[in-house]
């Protein structure tokens, strides 16, 4: 077991320096650099910004750089917010989107696979219509969308809750359900399908015929083995959502750090691109490996570290 | 409804740009309806019963608030409250700001500043040499300020040359004594007073600034010493800032607001939602499918011309565009009219290149003075544009190869390409392909000359027409046309050296020679807009689009 640790932890790493290289290399091979304006910059001014920043080094030198500063996690300085390093960005911008993220996965999480397990158990019947049918909605209907009619209808017309900001608890209901809308439907399908698929198997006719209670048929059984594949979902999900929406936190004028995977490839902000990739990179492969575990203790006859 | 579905589809428009295009004035824009924003400052002072807090939605948040550093028009509009410069200037009149007077030699070349006895935010005095320090750190190349081209257009001895690396030592900005500061000009230069109000003119105190290095300490309220009607007491990334009034500004007594809540939403629908919702007072964006509507029947919305212009550049490097009737021809045949309607924000169609909004030496509007040059604002010059171009060989555009569009990514930009399209097109049958690249791309492209034609922008930096037109001279880096005409060259050269009546002169023969040899094709002149709430009374604006609260409040 502790060698299957040693093993996934190695691997880990071995992941997180390769999307750091690529990302170093593709984000090296766009054209433009972070110091072009309208206005261009006199040489003497770009020469020292470009040493000030170190982009005068050979992309080699660069690269080396980067990963020592990475060992110790110190992201470098942001280019587009100056004076500010990468890591003040993060630390500004996580605990925000995680808050918001992480009432969104839970929201999904308690809502989105109860209501998958009660349609299956409906199969065709008005709920499970009701159910499917929302469901359906909340894939197709892209989230700004929702944002926005949310706004204008909560905050602008009723004044239920702010334009804007979160300053008070109000000011949450807005990002999280906006946030949560695709995946709690996405979550409720795929819970509503695996469920249908576990309750065709045989051992749960065996549970059936040995005369188990249909309750203990279903949460014992049936609801177990039908999450392995929601698991497998929610884990990435998980790491997604909580490092912030781009739409979401723009249109609710959210302080998080969504906004900084986008903003920063436009303004060629070549520290603050590497610092969210490697640290939504980090986050991902967290959650794989939770997922993992999770597996092992849903599915007994799956076993950590045995092929 | 259907203001519902407007506001989603500038949601998915926003959504669709990422763009990281530099300030507001790049996309949208439009010209003079104006307001009086400014009538009440003069009138009765703040009623005590109403909490004299502003809320105000700064747009992003600052890449930096350090005047020396700063570059956009977002942060100038921060630091506007928080620092004073020797002048100040409102609504394009120059008022003494920390310099009490100032004399200009009789030549024009020496101007003394007799400051006035002011305080730093945190008590100790601010001096001549707190000046001489602050531009002297902006125009070092080690500062890295990418703003300190702006030097050499003030023409102050030695400038230009410590950007470019030169001694620091030979600058002619001297403190004569803690309240007297000289400024040496290499040549006359009659807009420089103005000029010195802008925010890259501001000073900052030594020990703050070298209290947290790249600038990090202005937005840190321990160390964010400020000189200006308001100071720093709360900065959070990405959400907002706090202003609280200082005490120890010169001019205290004559400021109200007690506090500015400022926060940064860069979504101008949620801020347009917030204002209309009294969460915020004043915003400087609103949703482009808003702006017919606020601008036919809100008293809140208030539009101004910007300095600038929106234009397409000729590659002149190309065969296809050396003969100056085809160039004339492409440039009769756009509706100018039809494209600012469409935008719907009333741009004013440009038949030059100088805008709107600067006076000549006779006070006369240059803009109006120049006249049109023979360009229309409609098609009714569609006959002589067709006979053009059959005389250049291309009879209703037959044999006229097809040229390629190109614009920097965004839907404003993309509209008006394609109707510039349809309308070469359908008045003289020339067939063009529309490209677009992102914005850091687009700026590479355009000045290495990779284009046949391309859009182009420019807004002046200071208040004279030179800040347009110096552009096209040949050595410029921002001839993206690579113009090229010896005469035009020493045009601009002369007026730089003279001032007055000659001046202007020079100026309007200048942009003579550019409207017939049309390197460019001038769309239109751009805006600037915002929507403040009648009860903010007092606040205003520079020329150059700065906002400034010093004198505003809240009035019921």
């Amino acid at each position: 077991m502790g060698s299957y640790y040693l093993r996934r932890i190695i691997s880990a790493v071995m992941t997180i320096v390769l999307i750091a290289t690529l990302t170093f290399a593709m984000m090296h091979s766009i054209p433009g650099g972070p110091f072009v304006r309208e206005k261009a910059v006199p040489d003497e001014i770009l020469k020292a910004l470009n040493e000030k920043y170190n982009l005068d080094a050979p992309l080699y030198i660069q690269y080396l750089d980067y990963m020592k500063g990475l060992i110790t996690f110190d992201l470098g300085p942001s280019y587009s917010k100056i004076g500010t390093s990468v890591n003040d960005l993060l630390e500004a911008g996580f605990p925000t989107s995680a808050k918001i993220g992480g009432m969104a996965s839970l929201l999904i999480i308690l809502i989105g696979i109860p209501l998958g397990i009660i349609s299956a158990l409906k199969q065709n019947k008005p709920i499970d219509y009701i159910v499917m049918f929302m469901a359906t909605l909340g894939v197709t209907v892209p989230s700004f969308v929702v944002a926005t009619l949310i706004i204008y209808f909560f905050g602008g017309k009723l004044g239920w809750i702010p334009t804007f900001g979160l300053d008070t608890w109000r000011g949450y209901i807005g990002p999280v359900i906006a946030l949560s809308g695709y995946s709690l439907s996405f979550v409720s399908r795929l819970t509503r399908s695996s469920m249908l698929e576990v309750l065709r198997q045989d051992y749960i006719r065996t549970a059936r015929a040995n005369g188990l209670s249909e309750f203990k048929v279903i949460a014992k059984h049936a609801v177990k083995n039908a999450l392995i594949p929601v698991v497998t979902y929610i884990g990435p999900m998980v790491a997604a959502i909580m490092t912030g929406s781009f739409v979401i936190e723009k249109i609710f004028a959210v302080p998080g750090m969504g906004r900084y995977f986008i903003e920063s490839i436009g303004n060629r902000d070549y520290t603050t691109i590497m610092g969210m990739t490697v640290f939504y990179a980090i986050f991902y492969i967290i959650m794989i490996l939770l997922v993992d575990v999770a597996y092992s203790l849903i599915d007994p006859r799956i076993k950590l570290g045995k092929e | 409804m259907k203001r519902v579905f407007s506001l989603l589809l500038v949601v998915v428009m926003v959504a669709g740009l990422f763009a990281g295009c530099a300030p507001k004035a790049e996309d949208t824009t439009t010209p003079a309806t104006t307001a009086a924003a400014t009538e009440a400052a003069t009138t009765a002072p703040a009623p005590a019963e109403v909490p004299q807090i502003l809320k105000w939605n700064v747009g992003a948040d600052p890449k930096t608030i350090d005047p020396t550093l700063n570059g956009a028009s977002d942060g100038g509009d921060v630091i506007n409250q928080t620092f004073e410069a020797l002048t100040r200037e409102k609504s394009g009149v120059v008022y003494p700001g920390i310099a009490e007077s100032w004399e200009v030699s009789e030549d024009g070349l020496t101007i003394v500043f007799k400051l006035r006895d002011s305080k730093w935010s945190d008590g100790s005095p601010l001096t001549a040499n707190d000046f001489v320090y602050s531009w002297k750190r902006g125009m070092d190349p080690a500062t890295a300020s990418e703003y300190s081209w702006i030097w050499e257009y003030t023409n102050v001895v030695g400038a230009y040359e410590a950007v470019n690396g030169g001694s620091l030592d030979d600058v002619g900005v001297t403190a004569l004594d803690d309240n007297t500061l000289e400024v040496k000009l290499s040549t006359q230069t009659d807009y420089i007073v103005s000029l010195l109000s802008f925010y890259h003119f501001m000073p900052t105190k030594q020990s703050s600034v070298e209290a947290k290095a790249d600038g990090a300490w202005a937005k840190d309220p321990a160390t964010a010493v400020s000189n200006g009607p308001f100071m720093l007491t709360s900065y959070e990334i990405g959400k907002g800032l706090t202003l609280e009034k200082n005490p120890n500004y010169w001019n205290a007594e004559n400021v109200k607001l007690e506090k500015i809540e400022a926060v940064f939403i860069d979504e101008a629908s949620t801020a347009y939602q917030a204002y209309q919702a009294n969460e915020l007072y004043f915003i400087p964006d609103v949703p482009a499918a808003e702006i017919p509507r606020l601008i036919a029947e809100d008293p809140e919305f208030y539009v101004y011309p910007l300095l600038g212009t929106y234009y397409f550049n000729f590659n002149l490097n190309l065969d296809l565009f050396s003969d100056a009737r085809v160039r004339r021809a492409l440039t009769l045949a756009i509706d100018r009219e039809l494209i600012t309607e469409t935008l719907g924000a009333g741009q004013v169609p440009a038949a030059g290149f100088v805008p709107p909004g600067f006076l000549d030496a006779d006070g006369n509007d240059f803009f109006e003075t120049a006249g049109n040059y023979g360009i229309p604002t409609d098609l009714s010059k569609l006959d002589e544009a067709k006979a053009l171009l059959a005389e250049a060989g291309y009879p209703d555009g037959a044999g006229f190869p097809e040229f390629t569009i190109m614009y920097n990514t965004s839907e404003a930009h993309k509209m008006v390409a394609e109707m510039i399209q349809e309308m070469f097109k359908t008045n003289l049958g020339i067939n063009t392909k529309l490209e677009n690249q992102e914005w850091a791309v687009f700026q590479d492209t355009r000045k290495e000359g990779n284009y046949e034609l391309s859009r182009g922008g420019w807004l002046t930096d200071y208040m004279d027409p030179s800040g347009l037109l110096s552009i096209f001279t040949s050595q410029n880096a921002y001839n993206d046309p690579k113009f090229n005409n010896a005469e035009y060259d020493e045009l601009l050269s002369n007026s730089s050296k003279t001032g007055g009546k000659e001046h202007f002169d020079l100026l309007y023969q200048a942009q003579d020679i550019l409207m017939n040899e049309l390197p460019i094709i001038p769309v239109y002149h751009y805006s600037d807009f915002m929507l403040a709430k009648d009860a903010l009374v007092g606040w205003d604006r520079s020329v150059l689009g700065t906002i400034d609260f010093s004198g505003a409040y809240i009035a019921e």
